[in-house]
C-alpha cells in the first residue's frame, strides 16, 4: 500500500469509509510530513493544526456512527491565502492585512467544509496574489521542492509547492493572470483556472476583480474533478457566478481536435519547447488530431493584461486604509490624506507599482489611451479565440516559456517577471478554462503543458486531460526533500 | 435683474426599501446604535462582493419614467475613486454615462407649470456613505472623529437637471413637484431626516458656475440660492470676477462659505464596476413596470376632476398633500359623496390642524378616520344633523375620537324638525324680538335675522327650512 502522506484524495476519501484508517491517523502523518518538509519549503504563513486535528475527530466520530461525512471527508486541504477562512486570519502576504481574522467564509470554503474536507493553514503567495514567484510576498518566500534554489512560480506559489511537497492532499489557488498554472508547472503538479464565473469569487480578496477565478492544484485529474465539482456553480453572493454542469471523469475519449498555438512555442525556451513538441506527440498517441494554429493578436495580450489587472488593482486595493481593520498604527492626530498615504506606505514595492500605473491609466486625460485601448484589445482577443475554438476542441503550449529559475533573478527587473506571465494571461483576458499538466523535466525541473478550451468547456480539458495523465507517466514526489 | 441660472443635483435616498443597495442589512438606518446596521459587503470587507438590489432597480426605472426619461436597454455600474473615511471601499459603486453606456435614465423632460419644462440630463443609482461625528475633547481641542457606517451602502437615486432655472421661486416649485412625485411613486419619504440633500448650481450673466454643496433639505435650498445670488451680484457690482468654484452651505449661519481648493481637484478615475455584469432591463422590464407604476400626482389630478367632479382648487389642495388625498379616497370607498367629503376635508378638516403637527403622518396620529368623515356627511345629508352643528361634531370628534353618531347622540344635536317644538323657539324669538318682526313684515333680510335667532335658540340644531315656513306663517298671522 501507498504511503498514507502520498495518498490522492479519492484514495484518502476510498481508505477512510472503508475503515482502513482513521481521519486522524492521517493527518497526523500529513503534520509530521509537514514538520518534516515546511522548514525547507515554507509553503504555509498560517498553520491550523489543532483545528485540522479536531475536524479529524469529528469527521472519524461520524464515519463510528455512520453518520454521512462528505465527498472530501478527511482529504486535508491548504488555502492560498488570499481566501477568506473565518476566524483564520487571513494576509494576502501582505503587512497591511497581518491581523486581519475574517469574519465569514469564502463560498468555496464553506462548500469545502460541509463536504468534510480539513483546513491545514493558510498558504504563501506573492503580496495581494501579485507576482510569479513568491518573492513579494512579506513572509519569507516559498522554494520549489523539486530544486529548493527555486522559485515555485506564483502567485499561488505556496498551493504549488505544498501539494508537491505532500504537505496538503490538495489545495486551492487563485489565478488572475497565472497564478494558479503557473505554480502547478514549476512544482509540477496539475492546476486548473476554471472559466470565469463557474466558480464563486465570493471571499477571494480581489486583485483583478474581472479576470481571477479560485481553482484547485492537485496531483491528479481524478482529485481535480472531485474538487471542482464541489467548489463550481453559482453563487448568490456572487453576481458574476454562473451555474455549469459538473464534470464527469470520461471511460474514453472522443477525437478532439487540438490546435498548438504557434507563437508560444517559438517564443519559449528550447528545453520547454522540446518538451512540449513531445508531449504533442502524445496528443496525437491518445486519438486526438494536433496541428499548429496562431493566435495573431498574441501581442496584445500582457499590455492589455497589466493595464487592466492594475486598474482594477489600484480601486480594490484602496480600501485598506487601516480604519476599519488592519494592523497596529500610532495613535495621534493626523489629517486625513496624511493618515492614508502613511499607512498606504506599508504596501510591497511591487503592490505600490500596480497601484500606481493603474491608477495613472484611470487618470483623466489617461483613460482613453490606456484603460478604454485595452479593454479593446481584450475583447479583439477574446474573439479571436472564440472563433479558434469554432474549429478547435483545444489549444496547447507550454505553461511557462522559461524553466523554474533561481531566486532574485529577476525579482530587480519588473519586465522581465511581467514577461514570464505571457502564455497564461491570455486565458484570463478571454475568460476561459486552462490547466496545466506536468509533462516531464528538463535537469530534473518541471514544465508544465497548458491546455486551453472554449468557455464551460472545463469537460473537453479533463477529457484530455485524464487521457495524458496516463500515458505521460512522471515521479510524483521530489526526491530532494 | 440679471440673468440667473441654476442647476440642481439632487439624492434622494430609496426609504422604501427594506434592504440595502448591494447587501440585506436595514434600508432604514436611523435610530440605530452606530455601527448595528452593518455587515462585511456594507463595510467592504476583503472578499465581500457587491450583490445588486432588484427592486432598487425598480424604483430608480419608475422615478426615471416618470422625470420623463428615456430608460436604456442596459445599464451598468461604476466606481468613482476616492478616499474618504465615510466610504469603507474608498470608491463609490455609482453610475456614469460615458461610452454610449448609461445611468437609470438620460434625457427627461418634467412640466414645472404648465408652460415651463426643466430638463433632465441623467438619473442614476448609487449608495450612500456612512456617516462622521466630529467631537472636541472639552480643554484639549483634540477632535476625535467616530464613523457610522449604518448609512453607507444605502440606496441613494442621483437626478441631475440642466441649468434651466431661472430663480429660486422656480427651484421651489420644482421641488416641491418632484417631493410630491417621490412621495406617489411610494420611493422616497421626503420628510424622514436626511433622506433628501441637493447641491446647487448657480451662474449669473453667463458667468462662471458657483457649486453649493451640503444643503441637507429641500427648504434650505432656496434660502442658499437666495444668499448665493445675493453674493455674486455684490462681487459683479464691484467689478469682479466669479471664480469657478465649490462652496458649501451653513444651514446654522444661513451662508455658502468656500470649500478648501483641494476638495474641487478630485480625479475620480470612473470605470466599469467589474463586479455587477451589465444588466439587460429589456422592453419588458420597462413595460410591464409602466403597467405597475402608482399613480402620478398629475394623474390624480385629472382623474379627482373628471371622476369626482371636485373644482381644480379643491383637488388642488388634495394633491399636493398625498396622505390627505389617500385620507378622501378611503373615506369614498366607505361613503360616496366626493364634493362633499372633499369639501369638508380642504375647509372645516384643515382648520383643525395646527401647522406644526403638519409634518409626517399627522393623519397616522389624528383620532379622526375616513369612518367618521363618512358618518359624518352620511348626518348631514340624511338632513339629521345641521352643517352648523356638523362642525361643532367634527371638533368634538377630534378631541375624542368618537363617532359621529354617539356624539350626536350623547350631546342630543340632532336637527329639530318637530313643529311644535320649533313654533315655541319661533314664538320666544318674536316675543323678544318685536322691532325685528315689524321690520320683517317689509323686509326680507330681516326675516333672515329672525332665522338666525331661531338658529341661536336651538343652539344651531333648528331645521332651517321648516322654521323659515314657520316664521312666514307667523308673520302673516300678525
Amino acid at each position: 500500500m501507498t504511503k498514507l502522506d502520498d495518498l490522492l484524495a479519492y484514495e484518502v476519501v476510498e481508505g477512510l469509509t472503508e475503515g482502513q484508517f482513521t481521519a486522524e491517523d492521517y493527518v497526523t502523518t500529513i503534520i509530521k510530513r509537514i514538520e518534516r518538509v515546511e522548514p525547507k519549503v515554507h509553503s504555509f504563513i498560517t498553520l491550523d493544526t489543532d483545528g485540522a486535528l479536531s475536524s479529524a475527530r469529528i469527521i472519524d466520530k461520524k464515519i463510528k456512527e455512520r453518520e454521512d461525512v462528505g465527498q472530501l471527508a478527511g482529504v486535508t486541504i491548504g488555502i492560498k491565502d488570499n481566501i477568506s477562512t473565518q476566524g483564520i486570519r487571513t494576509t494576502c502576504a501582505s503587512k497591511i492585512l497581518e491581523n486581519y481574522v475574517p469574519t465569514f467564509d469564502a463560498t468555496v470554503i464553506r462548500s469545502l467544509k460541509v463536504n468534510g474536507a480539513i483546513l491545514l493553514g493558510k498558504l504563501n503567495l506573492d503580496e495581494f496574489g501579485m507576482g510569479s514567484t513568491t518573492e513579494y510576498s512579506r513572509y519569507q518566500p516559498t522554494r520549489n521542492p523539486w530544486n529548493l534554489d527555486c522559485v515555485p512560480g506564483g502567485s499561488s506559489g505556496g498551493s504549488g509547492a505544498a501539494v508537491a511537497a505532500g504537505e496538503c492532499t490538495i489545495a486551492l489557488g487563485s489565478d488572475t493572470g497565472g497564478s494558479i498554472r503557473c505554480p502547478s508547472s514549476f512544482c509540477s503538479v496539475i492546476g486548473l483556472k476554471p472559466t470565469y464565473g463557474r466558480v464563486s469569487r465570493y471571499g477571494l480578496i480581489s486583485y483583478a476583480n474581472s479576470l481571477e477565478q479560485i481553482g484547485p492544484i492537485c496531483r491528479s485529474v481524478r482529485d481535480l474533478v472531485m474538487i471542482l465539482n464541489i467548489i463550481s456553480g453559482k453563487d448568490a453572493l456572487d453576481n458574476t457566478s454562473m451555474s455549469s454542469t459538473p464534470i464527469s471523469i470520461p471511460s474514453r475519449i472522443n477525437k478532439l481536435n487540438v490546435g498548438i498555438i504557434r507563437e508560444l512555442i517559438t517564443d519559449c525556451d528550447q528545453e520547454v519547447a522540446k518538451l512540449i513538441y513531445s508531449a504533442s506527440e502524445k496528443v496525437k498517441e491518445i486519438g486526438c488530431s494536433c496541428e499548429e494554429v496562431s493566435i495573431k493578436n498574441l501581442h496584445y495580450a500582457l499590455p492589455s493584461y497589466y493595464t487592466l489587472a492594475s486598474a482594477e488593482a489600484s480601486s480594490n486595493l484602496a480600501r485598506y486604509d487601516n480604519i476599519r481593520y488592519g494592523f497596529d498604527y500610532p495613535i495621534g492626530e493626523y489629517k486625513w490624506d496624511t493618515y492614508f498615504s502613511n499607512v498606504r506606505e506599508n504596501f510591497g514595492e511591487e503592490v505600490k507599482r500596480r497601484i500606481l500605473i493603474g491608477s495613472y491609466v484611470l487618470s483623466s486625460g489617461y483613460y482613453g489611451k490606456y484603460y478604454l485601448k485595452a479593454r479593446r484589445l481584450r475583447s479583439l482577443l477574446k474573439l479571436e479565440l472564440l472563433e479558434l475554438f469554432k474549429k478547435y476542441d483545444l489549444l496547447i503550449g507550454p505553461t511557462m516559456p522559461i524553466l523554474p529559475f533561481k531566486f532574485g533573478e529577476k525579482i530587480d527587473d519588473p519586465i522581465k517577471m511581467y514577461l514570464v506571465d505571457i502564455n497564461t494571461v491570455i486565458a484570463n483576458l478571454a475568460g476561459i478554462p486552462a490547466i496545466s499538466l506536468p509533462v516531464g523535466f528538463s535537469n530534473g525541473l518541471p514544465v508544465g503543458m497548458q491546455i486551453m478550451a472554449a468557455p464551460f468547456e472545463e469537460q473537453k480539458l479533463i477529457d484530455a486531460s485524464c487521457e495524458l495523465e496516463k500515458v505521460i507517466n512522471i515521479p510524483r514526489r521530489p526526491n530532494s526533500i | 435683474m440679471s440673468q440667473v441660472m441654476i442647476g440642481l443635483e439632487i439624492h434622494a435616498q430609496i426609504t422604501a426599501l427594506n434592504s440595502k443597495l448591494f447587501c440585506s442589512c436595514r434600508g432604514n438606518y436611523r435610530d440605530l446604535r452606530p455601527n448595528s446596521n452593518i455587515c462585511e459587503i456594507c463595510c467592504g470587507l476583503p472578499g465581500s462582493l457587491p450583490i445588486i438590489n432588484q427592486k432598487a432597480i425598480e424604483y430608480s426605472t419608475m422615478t426615471s419614467l416618470a422625470l420623463g426619461c428615456k430608460v436604456p436597454d442596459k445599464i451598468m455600474f461604476y466606481r468613482k475613486n476616492y478616499f474618504y473615511p465615510d466610504l469603507p471601499k474608498n470608491f463609490q459603486i455609482t453610475q456614469y454615462n460615458v461610452y454610449g453606456i448609461s445611468s437609470m435614465g438620460i434625457d427627461g423632460k418634467y412640466e414645472l407649470d404648465g408652460i415651463k419644462q426643466i430638463k433632465i440630463s441623467r438619473i442614476q443609482l448609487e449608495e450612500d456613505p456612512g456617516r462622521i461625528a466630529y467631537s472636541e475633547d472639552g480643554m484639549n481641542v483634540r477632535n476625535t472623529a467616530l464613523i457610522d457606517y449604518n448609512r453607507a451602502g444605502v440606496a441613494l437615486i442621483e437626478i441631475v437637471t440642466e441649468p434651466d432655472f431661472t430663480g429660486p421661486k422656480e427651484v421651489r416649485q420644482f421641488l416641491n413637484k418632484l417631493s410630491l412625485t417621490l412621495e406617489h411613486l411610494g420611493v422616497c419619504d421626503t420628510l424622514l431626516e436626511g433622506s433628501v440633500r441637493c447641491d446647487v448650481n448657480v451662474s449669473m450673466n453667463g458667468g462662471n458656475k458657483v457649486e453649493i454643496k451640503n444643503i441637507n433639505s429641500f427648504k434650505e435650498v432656496e434660502k442658499a440660492i437666495n444668499y448665493e445670488i445675493t453674493r455674486q451680484s455684490s462681487v459683479y457690482g464691484r467689478n469682479l470676477k466669479i471664480e469657478h468654484e465649490t462652496r458649501h452651505w451653513d444651514d446654522k449661519k444661513k451662508i455658502t462659505f468656500k470649500a478648501r481648493s483641494k476638495e474641487e481637484e478630485h480625479d475620480y478615475r470612473y470605470f466599469p464596476e467589474p463586479d455587477i455584469p451589465v444588466i439587460v432591463l429589456g422592453n419588458d422590464f420597462v413595460a410591464n413596470l409602466k403597467q405597475r407604476m402608482p399613480e402620478l400626482p398629475n394623474e390624480r389630478f385629472e382623474r379627482f376632476k373628471s371622476k369626482y367632479e371636485i373644482s381644480d382648487h379643491t383637488s388642488n389642495i388634495l394633491i399636493n398633500d398625498k396622505k390627505l388625498a389617500d385620507f378622501f379616497e378611503s373615506t369614498l370607498k366607505l361613503h360616496f359623496s366626493p364634493v362633499e367629503i372633499a369639501n369638508i376635508l380642504v375647509t372645516e378638516f384643515k382648520s383643525l390642524i395646527d401647522d406644526d403637527a403638519e409634518s409626517r403622518d399627522y393623519l397616522k396620529n389624528l383620532k379622526v378616520k375616513p369612518e367618521h368623515i363618512a358618518e359624518l356627511v352620511k348626518l348631514i345629508e340624511g338632513n339629521k344633523i345641521s352643517r352648523t352643528t356638523a362642525k361643532d361634531i367634527l371638533v368634538k370628534i377630534f378631541e375624542s375620537g368618537k363617532l359621529p353618531t354617539e356624539v350626536v347622540n350623547s350631546s342630543n344635536s340632532y336637527k329639530i324638525a318637530d313643529e311644535k317644538t320649533l313654533m315655541d323657539a319661533v314664538q320666544s324669538v318674536f316675543d323678544s324680538e318685536k322691532s325685528a318682526v315689524e321690520d320683517a313684515k317689509n323686509n326680507r333680510e330681516a326675516i333672515n335675522f329672525l332665522l338666525g335667532k331661531v338658529m341661536k335658540f336651538t343652539n344651531g340644531r333648528a331645521d332651517a327650512k321648516i322654521a323659515m315656513r314657520l316664521i312666514n306663517s307667523k308673520l302673516a298671522e300678525h
